[in-house]
Order: C-alpha cells, then structure tokens, then sequence
C-alpha cells in the first residue's frame, strides 16, 4: 500500500462504520466538499455492509489518486465471499436476496463517479468506484 | 453505544450522540417499541442530527420506528437530518415515505403536538 492509503477490514455491522468514517477522513484530507464527503461515506456504507451480508468477511481500501492533476479517491471492496451470479440483476434498483431494501449496490453507483463490480460465483466480488473533487 | 431516551409526560426523546452500527439502530427500535407500550407513550422524537452518514439500513429502520410505535399508539417525528444527509438520502434513492420529520427538536414536539391535537380532534366526533 502506497502512503496514505488506508484499509478496513470488514467482519461486523462495526466495521461497516469505521470504514465509512476512514473513507470521510481521507475524501476531506483529499478537499471534497461536505456533501461529497457525505456522498462518499454512504457509498463505502452501502458496499461495506453488503460484505457483512453477503460474503461474512472481506476489505475496503481507499486511496487519495489523481489524474492530469485532478484529485481523487479510489475505494475497492473487496471479499471471497459466495460472489454474484447475475451482477446486471444485482444492479437494478429493489433487487435484492438478504432483504435489504435492493438499494445498495446501484445507490453506491448514483453516489460515485464511477463504478465497477466484478464477481465470481464462488470467487468472491470486487466494487471499484472512484469520485473526483468537482 | 446506547442511545440515550429522555422522557418528559408522555414523549419519548431519543437523541443520538454518535454514529450508530447498525445493531445499536435495531436496539434503539426495539428499546422504543418497548417503552411507548410500557409507559404509556403518545409520542417519540428521534433526533438524528449527529449522524454523518444514513444509508439504506440506518433509513430503513428509522421508517420502523415510525411504523411501529405508530402501531403501538404512538407518533414519531423524525428530526436533525442534516442537509449533506438530505442530499446523499435522494441520490441513494432512499424515502421516509409516512414519516413526520422536523428541522429540529423544538419543531418536532411542535409537529407532535399537531398531530396529536388532529388524531384527539378525530377522535372526538
């Protein structure tokens, strides 16, 4: 890990708020206004917690990044949980299996710039988002 | 962390001092569903203006609060969510769909007041 990344490992519902609260420290080290920060914070929430759901145990790093001098925060959740058969599904709004209100995945992708998730059946799912400062 | 309940007459105040897992929500739900049956509570305000993030679970829960200590003879208002929080809640897509909410705590015992003065004014004809 480069300086000034951070990671949180992720077992309990208490985990779920220290890596929230890690995302909001590093997105205000990095100059994201309050709101973003708060947007941030509820992205890492959501994906956080659907490691305790779904998977039992897994990480979340976050990174300060730039690019051609635009400040950034790079956030991957990562675990070796069961994985998503059908990640296109587990976008959509309202869908869900543990239920939950559905939202999670898709909110966290409407909170960040960018979103990507990558799953395994068996394997495990991996979320990249990445926001930049405006 | 256990959220601190206040009881003045019949109204319950439960302020929260701090971020809350998600276990210490559903605590304070079952706590407050408890105690309007078992003290006779018309009302309950929840202020949540110390909490920096609300994400699905934490709104979700707080919607039961309303829903069930409105079961339980009971109005609950909501109150302090703050304006980043308001802001993130509409992005996520998330509602408090039949839930009274208040700027803050002097409003919401105002808005209970109302919404008792309404149900009692029901009540009577």
């Amino acid at each position: 890990m480069a300086p000034g990344d951070a990671r949180v490992l992720i077992a309990t519902d208490a985990d779920v708020v220290a890596a929230r609260q890690k995302g909001r420290e590093i997105a205000s080290a990095r100059g994201f206004s309050a709101t973003d920060q708060t947007l941030i914070a509820t992205a890492i929430s959501e994906v956080a917690r659907n490691i305790v759901t779904y998977a039992g145990t897994g990480r979340i790093d976050v990174s300060p990044i730039d690019d051609h001098g635009r400040a950034g925060i790079l956030v991957i959740a990562s675990d070796e949980g069961p994985g998503i058969p059908d990640t296109a599904l587990a976008m959509r709004d309202g869908y869900s299996t543990a239920n939950s209100l559905g939202l999670g995945l898709p909110g966290a992708k409407r909170l960040m710039d960018e979103f990507e998730i990558v799953s395994t059946v068996g394997g495990g799912t991996t979320v990249t988002m990445r926001k930049w400062v405006r | 962390m256990t959220v601190p309940i206040l009881k003045q007459g019949d109204v319950l105040i439960a302020s929260i001092q701090a971020a809350l897992s998600d276990r210490d929500l559903a605590a304070l739900r079952d706590e407050l569903a408890d105690r309007v049956g078992r003290l006779r509570i018309r009302g309950v305000v929840v202020d949540v203006t110390a909490l920096d993030v609300l994400d699905s679970f934490a709104s979700r829960t707080i919607r039961g609060i309303a829903y069930i200590t409105k079961l339980r003879g009971a109005d609950t208002v909501v109150v302090g969510i703050q304006p980043e929080v308001a802001f993130a809640m509409v992005q996520l897509g998330l509602t408090l769909d039949g839930v009274t909410t208040a700027l803050d705590l002097e409003e919401g015992l105002e808005a209970l007041r109302s919404l008792r003065s309404r149900t009692d004014h029901l009540g009577a004809r």
